[in-house]
């Protein structure tokens, strides 16, 4: 049995509505340390909705986000991710006019104040981790590119690489597969499990073969409702998400 | 290591952009013109200020203020009531029923000096003030909107209508700020009078070698870490936010910047000229200053300075032989900056100009 400590993130009894629809409702999840997490359900069922709400996008109607024993959602957007939480978002949002080393030095956790933003130089460990990073997600050698030129695929990985600077406990991607090729694909997976041995990933995907890939267990959303929660397989063969799934 | 610091923070050819532009100011302009025409120019560089500090928070920030307006005049007020009251001494008022207080109160029956005038007596308050009362009226509004996530047009809507407000409230307490005509009949800074030519001189030298200083820190704002973040703020301001960034304070840091350019050039403005009304601090000149920024180009500091001094050049030019038209060629300006060439006239240099210098350098060099 795990004890409440053993879990990164804990939500209890989160609900959120918006002029009485509620988009999700009495949703709990516990994550575990190093856990991949992948969120699954269809259209609507409130994925993106549980992430703006662990991360302070969207402020909770009901109900509680424990990060590390620490309540979330009373804190602003930046001092969660301060905590420790990073997100990635649906479409990749990087800095088209900047360059790929520019958006990763950008995340580096230092000189996040006004005065410490004028006052930031960028030393050999700004440079040192950029690089790091950079041949992580792939994109060593596209460092000076202006982020505008990259493929579809590589601006997903510069913003998965954007949080991984930050180093977080606790990583969120939307969607990070979304528009990626077959080959990105394999190369991402690769890299969720290459980043996960320092933390805990929480996904949403629709692409099933994907969630196979890295899940280590899967929760189904439905209306804004867990429906079913276990490992790959037991969520496959559980007749209420094959009826969601497949029914009607 | 502060070697490579220099280095990144002046790139060569901002470097020679700066060294041109400091050549054509204080040499180039005081042997071409007389000084009638120099302190015209002094003038229209007291707008460059305005100028360079929409080009930190809209084109760098993505921040459009249709208000810059009111900084501009809190700075030229600010610098107008200390000349006033050196103007206003007892001798030089003594036909007044009330000597020793500016005439425009005099009219309007006022018997002493209101109590927000009298820090004014002091040159070390007034300077300080021309920086501090912007500084801290930008972040008022700046902390009420950013905070709230108040952003874009609505932005905008809102510091037009404060620039509206503020000119409303300068006309009306007519008694307190002199009305429509503003703060006339300044003479003299501690003594010294500035309506002569070789005030006129050295006032316009003073103002360039400040709007070059305005250069040097808005190049420093621009190529730190503070600059990057505000294009990305522009480019996506959520991910800025979600990367650990209280997005609102640099907003407002960058904002309250753009006001002290503004009442820089507002206080130099009122030095040169000699007056400060309340036609410089409302909606229109409020928009031309985004005008100036917008054909210089809104994301070139040095775009800036030329943007205002080509459209106040033209608007004298025009206004002097065809005073009605100056509207409708500023409106066509504008329609033909925003269609033909958003860039302004940086955007113009460095897509036609640029490549051309490039070419001959590197042709000769070859060579």
């Amino acid at each position: 049995m795990y004890q409440q400590k053993d879990f990164v993130l804990t939500i209890e009894g989160l609900t959120v509505s918006f002029d009485g629809f509620k988009a999700v409702n009495d949703v709990s999840l516990y994550i575990e340390e190093q856990e991949i997490r992948v969120i699954v359900g269809p259209n609507g069922a409130g994925k993106t909705t549980v992430l703006d709400l662990i991360c302070g996008r969207t402020k909770a109607t009901e109900g509680s986000i424990k990060f590390k024993g620490k309540e979330l959602t009373k804190l602003k957007e930046h001092e969660i991710v301060h905590a420790g939480v990073g997100r990635k978002f649906q479409n990749p949002s990087i800095y088209e006019d900047l360059t790929v080393f520019e958006n990763l030095e950008l995340s580096f956790p230092r000189g996040k104040k006004v005065w410490g933003a004028l006052t930031f130089s960028r030393d050999q460990e700004v440079i040192d981790k950029v690089n790091e990073i950079a041949s992580m997600i792939f994109l060593e050698d596209k460092l000076d590119s202006q982020a505008a030129l990259l493929s579809h695929g590589q601006k997903q990985w510069l913003e998965i690489g954007m949080l991984l600077i930050q180093d977080p406990e606790l990583l969120m991607l939307d969607e990070p597969v979304a528009g990626m090729s077959v080959s990105e694909r394999k190369q991402t997976a690769e890299l969720l499990q290459k980043i996960t041995k320092d933390r805990s990933i929480l996904v949403i995907e629709h692409d099933m073969h994907f969630v196979e890939e890295i899940a280590d267990k899967v929760t189904v959303l439905h209306q804004g409702q867990v429906l079913s929660e276990g490992s790959m397989e037991k969520v496959q063969n559980d007749p209420k998400v094959i009826e969601v799934y497949l029914g009607h | 290591m502060l070697q490579s610091k220099l280095r990144s923070l002046t790139p060569k050819n901002d470097v020679i952009s700066f060294l041109i532009l400091a050549a054509i100011l204080l040499v180039a302009l005081p042997l071409l013109f007389d000084i009638f025409r120099l302190n015209l120019i002094g003038k229209y560089l007291t707008f460059a200020f305005v100028a360079l500090g929409l080009v930190l928070s809209w084109g760098l920030g993505g921040i459009l203020s249709l208000g810059q307006g009111i900084f501009f005049g809190i700075g030229g007020y600010a610098m107008a009531m200390f000349l006033k009251l050196e103007a206003s001494s007892p001798e030089n008022t003594k036909i007044q029923s009330t000597p020793g207080i500016p005439d425009f109160m005099d009219w309007n029956q006022l018997t002493e000096l209101p109590w927000f005038w009298e820090p004014f007596h002091s040159l070390g308050f007034t300077i300080f003030a021309i920086f501090a009362l912007p500084a801290l009226f930008a972040y008022i509004i700046g902390a009420a909107m950013f905070k709230r996530r108040v952003g874009g047009v609505y932005f905008a809507i809102i510091t037009q209508a404060i620039a509206a407000i503020m000119t409303i409230l300068v006309i009306g307490q007519q008694g307190y700020t002199g009305g429509v005509n503003g703060i006339t009949d300044l003479r003299t800074l501690l003594g010294w009078d500035i309506r002569t030519d070789s005030a006129k001189y050295i006032l316009y030298f003073v103002n360039s070698i400040l709007l070059l200083a305005t250069l040097v820190v808005a190049q420093y704002i621009r190529k730190s870490k503070l600059g990057r973040l505000l294009v990305a703020m522009r480019d996506s301001e959520d991910r800025v936010r979600f990367s650990g960034y209280d997005v609102a304070n640099f907003k407002i840091f960058i904002f309250c910047v753009a006001g002290v350019f503004s009442a820089l050039g507002g206080a130099m403005f009122t030095l040169q000229v000699g007056f400060m009304s309340p036609s410089l601090i409302g909606i229109v000149p409020s928009i031309e200053m985004v005008i100036f920024a917008a054909v210089g180009g809104n994301l070139s500091i040095f775009g800036a300075v030329y943007g205002a001094l080509i459209v106040n050049w033209a608007k004298t030019i025009l206004s002097e032989s065809y005073p009605e038209l100056w509207l409708f060629a500023m409106g066509g300006l504008f329609i033909a900056v925003v269609l033909a060439f958003p860039k302004g006239l940086a955007g113009i240099y460095e897509s036609y100009v640029q490549p051309l210098l490039n070419k001959k350098f590197k042709s000769t060099q070859d060579k």
